[in-house]
């Protein structure tokens, strides 16, 4: 039994290894994998998830609908949401915090942020 | 090696936390003492009434007490001053080497990919996908040496089109000499840069040894990326190898595929 369920959607394998990489520092984590928003949802129906961290740019459905899905849905809307994203303009972060998102990391990865964002909305010391 | 270095660091740093708990508890039970003492001094005064002097002896005996007391306590204080410093040493080598941690992480996770298909397609979108989310890049060209006119072509963009960049002389600009002598090249001026397909900011040789087959240019990077962490350039190393090869084999399967296939079909053709 795991503490926290995590979804992870990225199209990119790359970069899902390299979030779950960071995200596996916690412990009693436990880490799902989606390849788009399509995915996400799929994957968020059939399970219980305390975090979700999604890429914007992916095909099929991009993160932004994802997070507004997820938003004006009642099963999921307290789920807390991080978009990780090549987009560094204000205007992007601004439009993703305003579609629900709870925070906002741009590209270049760097684990220890991604650590750092993830304990904070898990509420983890 | 990394993990023992994390527990050996981790192991010190109880050892240090015990040993400032128990200065912290010998400081307490010295204050204590100390006030125990100075209650009995009060009482002996009383007892002795006024006028009344206590013994010389006593005297001589409680006050050498509380020398050896404040004696103590300065030395107790001082080396809790000095865990604390070794502390606050441990704290900056521990976050040194969490980074270097993330960092063999990201850089083995890149290999990791890069050798996970032998499909040449593939294995240009991992390469692209490295650069876009590891380096930061924003538009950029992998160009292939033809060895055959000693040309060097684009054979996957991101953010402009294939057709634009042209082809480049081996030898000949900063992309052709970057192929030639197979050293990396870096713009003076990342801020000041402005983009010229000839002369990329950035220009780093895939080469398999010392053989070059190709090279990596980046022309711009992320508006939030502003310059290049150390990082990065291990990337670069990781890629001027690790890509080459992974470019090189994939290329290799291709072609043996497409030969095996004809030849297959040659076969089918003569035993029908």
């Amino acid at each position: 039994m795991s503490d926290y369920n995590v979804l992870i959607v990225e199209d990119s394998p790359t970069m899902r290894q390299l979030i779950a990489f960071a995200l596996k520092r916690i412990r009693g984590v436990r880490i799902v994998e989606a390849n788009d928003g399509v995915d996400g949802l799929k994957k968020l129906s059939s399970e219980r998830f305390d975090l979700i961290l999604t890429d914007i740019n992916m095909p099929i459905m991009d993160g932004l609908k994802l997070v507004s899905l997820v938003r004006n849905d009642a099963n999921y809307k307290s789920i807390p949401i991080v978009v990780i994203t090549t987009e560094g303009a204000q205007e992007d972060r601004e439009r993703a915090l305003a579609l629900g998102a709870n925070d906002y990391i741009t590209k270049p990865i760097q684990p220890t942020k991604i650590l750092d964002v993830a304990k904070n909305l898990l509420r983890i010391v | 090696m990394q993990k023992d270095d994390e527990r050996l660091v981790h192991s010190r740093g109880e050892e240090f936390l015990q040993v400032f708990k128990k200065g912290a508890e010998f400081t307490q039970e010295l204050l204590r003492e100390n006030e125990r003492l100075r209650f009995r001094l009060l009482e002996l005064e009383k007892s002795q009434g006024p006028g009344e002097a206590m013994p010389e002896a006593e005297l001589k005996k409680l006050s050498e007490r509380i020398a050896d007391l404040e004696q103590e306590k300065q030395e107790i204080l001082d080396r809790i001053r000095h865990v604390e410093e070794e502390n606050q040493d441990f704290a900056a080598r521990y976050l040194e080497i969490e980074d270097e941690n993330n960092n063999l992480a990201n850089l083995y996770i890149a290999s990791y990919q890069l050798h996970s298909t032998l499909d040449f397609k593939e294995v240009l979108q991992i390469i692209t996908e490295i650069i876009i989310n590891l380096i930061g890049a924003e538009e950029f060209a992998i160009m292939l040496l033809d060895e055959k006119s000693d040309e060097l072509q684009a054979v996957s963009t991101e953010g402009i089109e294939r057709s634009e960049i042209p082809s480049f002389r081996l030898g000949k600009g900063t992309i052709g000499t970057v192929a030639e002598s197979g050293e990396s090249h870096f713009a003076s001026d990342f801020e000041s840069y402005e983009r010229d397909f000839s002369a990329p900011m950035v220009c780093i040789p895939l080469k398999i040894k010392e053989h070059v087959i190709g090279v990596l240019a980046i022309y711009k990077l992320l508006m939030q990326k502003k310059e290049f962490a150390a990082v990065d350039y291990e990337l670069f190393t990781l890629l001027a190898g690790h890509a080459a090869t992974a470019i090189f084999s994939s290329r290799l399967y291709s072609d043996s595929e497409r030969k095996l296939s004809t030849i297959q079909g040659f076969i089918d053709l003569l035993t029908k």
